[in-house]
């Protein structure tokens, strides 16, 4: 019984680990300096794959991905910093291959938009909510007077 | 006014269609290349057979060129193959080859099974000079003009209709100049 709760932690933690730490770049392209396989992870992670496009370099087994990966330990090891790497492979690449995209006039709208909508829509929220309680606020004329005692009549009959 | 408001979820689905409908017709494996207008990065590559000559800018001089990036593992380029092995044989551009992340001798191999439509063959065994390039898979092309600047950037095949409407006009173009 015990084993059994065992295999289940044992299973629970497995499964609910971060998948990048299944996703790894193979051992065999570690650093020797943990301090720098760090930035190279950090930087594996910044970085897109352009063949597979929608994964970073950290999580692609293509061979293209291994290349740059690669590319981007020479870089570390030649001394450049994390921002000269990534200047470095946008350059060849361009805007693309950074994962988050840079904010420049052509994307100036990308990254506004969420903000134009939570504005835009909570505007919207507000000015309705404020209608309703103003509908909700005003008195019955003698129509809906008149209509409400109708319906009790109704009402009362059934 | 509030009716006008009403319309507004329409607008935007008009809006959104439109846009995936725009993105439907694109080609995701196609990105705007760093290439055009820039000289090609020096290069000096090993030939890919002992005894033949290696590939360096040195041999693009003063000539409108192709430079074709392929592999012999991959597929699209042995479709491509036969309509290089055309325009070589028509003699209208010569065609330079880099052999990208082949073993060692197997593009000698698979040049001489298939034929070879390159007047010379580059080795870039670890992706470097395709990675100066900004390859992002193979086949690849670039259009040099006769002061080495990259003009042009076809990723993919080039088939007869690429050859005809694309990349011929641009070469008589370029050799006007």
């Amino acid at each position: 019984m015990i084993s059994a709760f065992r295999i289940l932690a044992i299973l629970l933690v497995v499964l609910t680990a971060s998948p990048a730490a299944f996703a790894s770049p193979p051992p065999d392209e570690q650093m020797a300096d943990p301090a720098t396989e760090v930035r190279a992870r950090e930087l594996y992670r910044a970085l897109r794959c352009v063949v597979c496009q929608s994964q970073s370099i950290d999580e692609s087994n293509a061979a293209l991905a291994a290349d740059m990966r690669d590319k981007v330990r020479q870089r570390l090891l030649a001394g450049d910093s994390n921002a000269e790497v990534l200047a470095w492979v946008r350059e060849r690449y361009g805007d693309y291959v950074l994962m988050t995209p840079p904010l420049q006039a052509n994307t100036l709208f990308l990254w506004l938009l969420p903000f134009i909508a939570l504005i835009g829509g909570g505007a919207l929220l507000v000015s309705f909510v404020r209608r309703q309680a103003q509908r909700t606020g005003t008195a019955m004329d003698a129509e809906d007077e008149a209509e409400l005692a109708r319906l009790r009549e109704e009402e009362g009959q059934s | 006014m509030n009716r006008v408001f009403l319309f507004l979820p329409l607008a935007v689905f008009v809006v959104m269609g439109v846009y995936f409908a725009l993105g439907l017709r694109e080609d995701p494996s196609s990105i705007p290349s760093r290439m055009i207008d820039r000289p090609l990065p020096a290069f000096d590559l090993a030939a890919i057979a002992e005894g033949e000559p290696g590939f360096s800018n040195a041999d693009l001089d003063g000539q409108v060129a192709l430079v074709n990036v392929f592999g012999t593992w991959c597929p699209p380029c042995e479709i491509e193959h036969p309509m290089l092995m055309q325009i070589s044989r028509s003699g209208r551009v010569p065609i330079y080859g880099v052999d990208w992340r082949d073993e060692p001798g197997a593009g000698a191999a698979w040049l001489a099974r298939n034929g070879n439509p390159y007047q010379r063959v580059g080795d870039d065994p670890d992706g470097d000079l395709a990675f100066e390039l900004g390859i992002t898979g193979a086949p690849e092309t670039f259009l040099i003009d006769r002061q080495g600047q990259v003009r042009f950037h076809h990723v993919g095949i080039i088939d007869e209709t690429v050859w005809r409407d694309t990349l011929l006009p641009m070469i008589e173009a370029l050799e006007t100049e």
